[in-house]
């Protein structure tokens, strides 16, 4: 199986190497870019992967389009940009799935965004596969060892989005609610989707 | 200093220097175009450069080759504004440039000159 980097085109390496010496000389951290860059996409609008999860946690039709042909169930929400095929795994009460690049950073950024930097981490990249339910314990995601971790890595040519399980006690809330609870995280696998304080108390 | 809204002045620029938005939502059409949207942005955040500085060369940017694709005047802009502050010097962003392209340095190589957090 192939799985070497995309070559990259000149703009993005002259911003990978205008980036790595601004680090190097201590005039900006990678981490307060990735921070930047999630609050201005964040506050804009809702990432399209948590529209995607919302509409399949309302459209049980949708849901099976979307695990069956992802990069389909995205054309009909008018979702562009995915130039690789998108697979979606389902989590369930029995099965975790968790995303990684082991090689390098192919990340499904058409409806994700842009990768956090602990995702191209070596750390990250090399734990998730030797010790993945350590690495989600570091995330504060604690697994009954009966779940099944599946732990699945990315490529140029595919790409992958988890669903996360739809937390309990968020019945009555709309699907533009819904999409504002899912995080980027939780579709990488690395959290969970929890219900907003009001609707748990109720 | 840390920011709890994006900043009105970037987020709201009119014009041609207009950030390239869909359904209101703003557009990267590569990865690396929010890191250097990313970078321009936090520069300006830590008083390296006025706001205003970048935003004049951006315009001239997008004058000067309106055929580029927007974050290619970006990269430009931006570019020769740390090469004119005496950030970064030519050569050193030439030989660094090729050392990605060759594959010699990779983001894994920097995370290992770099601890985070």
């Amino acid at each position: 199986m192939s799985h070497n980097p995309e070559p990259q085109p000149y703009p993005a390496l002259r911003a990978q190497a205008i980036e790595s010496l601004l680090v190097e000389k201590g005039l900006i951290s990678s981490d307060a870019i990735d921070a930047l860059v999630d609050l201005f996409e964040r506050d804009i609008g809702p990432l399209r992967g948590a529209r995607v999860v919302a509409r399949a946690w309302t459209d049980p039709a949708f849901k099976a389009r979307l695990l069956a042909d992802a990069n389909a169930a995205c054309d009909e929400l008018a979702i562009e940009g995915l130039r690789n095929r998108l697979v979606v795994l389902e989590n369930t009460p029995s099965v975790h799935n968790m995303v990684v690049c082991t090689l390098c950073s192919c990340y499904p950024w058409a409806v994700l965004g842009l990768p956090p930097s602990w995702y191209k981490s070596a750390p990250y990249r090399s734990r998730a596969v030797i010790e993945p339910r350590a690495v989600l314990r570091e995330f504060g995601v604690e697994l009954d060892p009966a779940v099944e971790v599946r732990v699945w890595d990315s490529s140029s040519e595919t790409r992958y989005m988890v669903l996360p399980e739809r937390p309990s006690g968020t019945e009555g809330l709309s699907e533009d609610e819904l999409a504002s609870l899912v995080s980027r995280d939780a579709m990488i696998g690395v959290a969970r989707v929890t219900a907003p304080a009001s609707s748990q108390a109720a | 200093m840390q920011r709890s809204a994006p900043d009105e002045r970037i987020a709201q620029m009119d014009g041609p220097a207009a950030l390239p938005r869909k359904n209101g939502e703003l557009v990267f059409d590569a990865p690396w175009e929010g890191r250097i949207f990313g970078l321009a942005v936090a520069l300006s955040d830590r008083r390296v450069y006025d706001w205003g500085d970048f935003r004049t060369r951006l315009v001239d940017e997008i004058a000067v080759d309106a055929e580029s694709a927007y974050y290619e005047s970006w990269l430009a802009a931006f570019e020769k504004l740390l090469l004119a502050r005496g950030l970064l010097d030519r050569a050193e962003l030439d030989a660094r440039t090729d050392e990605y392209a060759s594959g010699m340095r990779t983001d894994e190589d920097d995370d290992h000159d770099h601890e985070h957090g």
